[in-house]
């Protein structure tokens, strides 16, 4: 956990942030829980339980990719990334663009002729695949939508959950 | 196979008698798709089964209430094809893998050159240049040939409505998104980004880097590349696409090159069709058989439902 440093205030936004320990001055304090999906219409914002995380998986790397701690490994990575230093972005949101293919984001890709990493997650499918392959792979985490997020009212309507004779998968009372 | 066959028996069989040959020069797959097209990637490695697309789908399109809730996983125990009252659904394969199943989300995939469209007498369908398959459902008169014509068993019909029988499929949300440069719904709402959005060329770049990069994760083919002339919609697959239902026998030549003889006087028959058909009707139902020119009268009729 000696890369701290590399937390920076900016970069921390993935959404509302609750902070318990003050860090110091130049560098952003670690969360250690942070509210995801925080204006959710479907699913109701929940709280991801950073520290807990932190215990458990020991690498940041791990689902910080090459911005901080450990030096990246996987292959394709590796390629170019081998001596890269941490990068100052840490957060997902930081790199990950909410709006993947919105008309501005595709229009901007075509423009850059130069640009690398084409094939770049959006926010809402890196985070997922993050977050579900690693459960999914270590066989201890949750992996089911409302496991992680339980539904709002409006939800619950929009996949049907309500209405007679419906059988929905996660039995949700709401 | 049948049913094109079918088809060509039906449409050519009393149109070239009645028309001719046409000189209206389709080429089979000269037409490489509109430069402008978009598409969707579908990486089927990424989907986890939770129907969220066809939720999404369900709202966008205002379709009825479906049977049983959108997470109900009881739905894979059978393959479903679309409907008119669900243009996209989503089948399980591989269950018994010990990799685990793979999904595949299934839709009209927007073909660069529709067997529906050829297949319309009426005009009924049009390809729109940023790549949608679109249908005016004001011109369709039920007679269901794009059903039999399209390979992937895309377009539903919907019994329900009596008075306007009408055709119904996936447009790729052309009126409220596409045509504004956004995404169709189902991707916009996939969780697990298997559907990527954007320009079909574009797409098929992506597709073939992923393949190489994760060489272990794919089979080295992107589905609807080539096949049929090539579609909107593309495909990536951890196993061979036939164990994951798709048509793996369809040839890279357009549909169109089937049906071609027959498409020229599609504009003809447009104009003359009311009375066509009209005159077949009481044909049919005022004479007894053995009259002239009966073969190409019946070839026509079982054109209509
Ligand atoms: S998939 Fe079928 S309905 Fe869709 S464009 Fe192709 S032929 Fe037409
Ligand atoms: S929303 Fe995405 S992950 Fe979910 S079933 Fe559809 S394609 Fe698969």
């Amino acid at each position: 956990m000696s890369s701290y440093k590399h937390f920076i205030v900016a970069a921390l936004s993935i959404s509302a942030i609750s902070v318990s320990s003050p860090a110091a001055l130049q560098c952003a304090p670690v969360p250690d829980s942070v509210t995801l999906n925080p204006n959710g219409k479907l699913y109701s914002p929940f709280t991801f339980n950073h520290a807990k995380h932190i215990q458990s998986i020991k690498e940041c790397a791990d689902c910080h990719h090459h911005t901080t701690g450990t030096l990246v490994l996987a292959p394709n990575c590796a390629r170019c990334h081998q001596n890269s230093s941490p990068t100052a972005v840490v957060s997902c949101k930081g790199c990950h663009l909410a709006a993947p293919f919105s008309p501005e984001t595709l229009a901007a890709k075509r423009a850059d002729k130069q640009r690398y990493h084409l094939d770049k997650m959006g926010l809402k499918g890196a985070m997922h695949q993050n977050c579900i392959g690693c459960h999914n792979k270590l066989g201890n985490g949750p992996t089911g939508c409302q496991d992680c997020h339980p539904r709002t009212k409006e939800g619950a309507a929009f996949y049907s959950t309500n209405r007679k004779g419906a059988k929905p998968a996660h039995a949700e009372e709401e | 196979m049948k049913r094109r066959n079918f088809l060509k028996a039906c449409l050519i069989g009393g149109t070239t008698i009645a028309l001719g040959k046409t000189n209206k020069g389709w080429a089979s797959g000269s037409f490489e798709g509109y430069p402008e097209a978009m598409g969707v990637l579908v990486d089927t490695t990424r989907c986890i089964g939770c129907r969220s697309c066809e939720a999404a789908c369900n709202k966008e399109q205002k379709l009825p209430e479906p049977d049983t809730s959108f997470d109900d996983p009881s739905v894979f125990e059978h393959d479903r094809r679309p409907t008119a009252k669900a243009y996209t659904v989503v089948n399980r394969y591989q269950k018994e893998q010990p990799s685990g199943p793979v999904y595949r989300k299934v839709q009209c995939n927007h073909c660069n050159e529709p067997a529906c469209l050829t297949s319309c007498f009426v005009n009924a369908y049009t390809k729109t240049k940023e790549g949608a398959v679109i249908y005016n459902s004001k011109v369709c008169v039920g007679c269901r040939n794009c059903m039999i014509a399209c390979p992937f068993n895309a377009p539903g019909y919907d019994y329900d409505s009596a008075t306007n029988p009408i055709v119904k499929k996936c447009i790729l949300c052309y009126d409220t998104r596409l045509k504004y440069g956004k995404p169709p719904a189902c991707v916009e709402i996939c969780p697990q980004e298997a559907l990527t959005f954007g320009h079909r060329a574009d797409l098929i770049k992506l597709a073939h880097e992923r393949i190489r990069a994760t060489p272990d994760r794919y089979v080295d083919h992107v589905y609807g590349e080539k096949e049929v002339g090539g579609t909107s919609w593309l495909y990536l697959a951890p196993v061979g696409f036939d164990k994951l239902g798709f048509d793996t026998t369809l040839s890279n030549d357009p549909i169109i090159s089937n049906v071609k003889d027959f498409l020229g006087m599609v504009p003809m028959v447009l104009s003359i069709w009311p009375a066509l058909f009209s005159g077949i009707h009481l044909l049919c139902k005022n004479q007894e058989h053995d009259g002239h020119g009966h073969d190409t009268d019946s070839n026509q009729e079982d054109t209509k439902p």
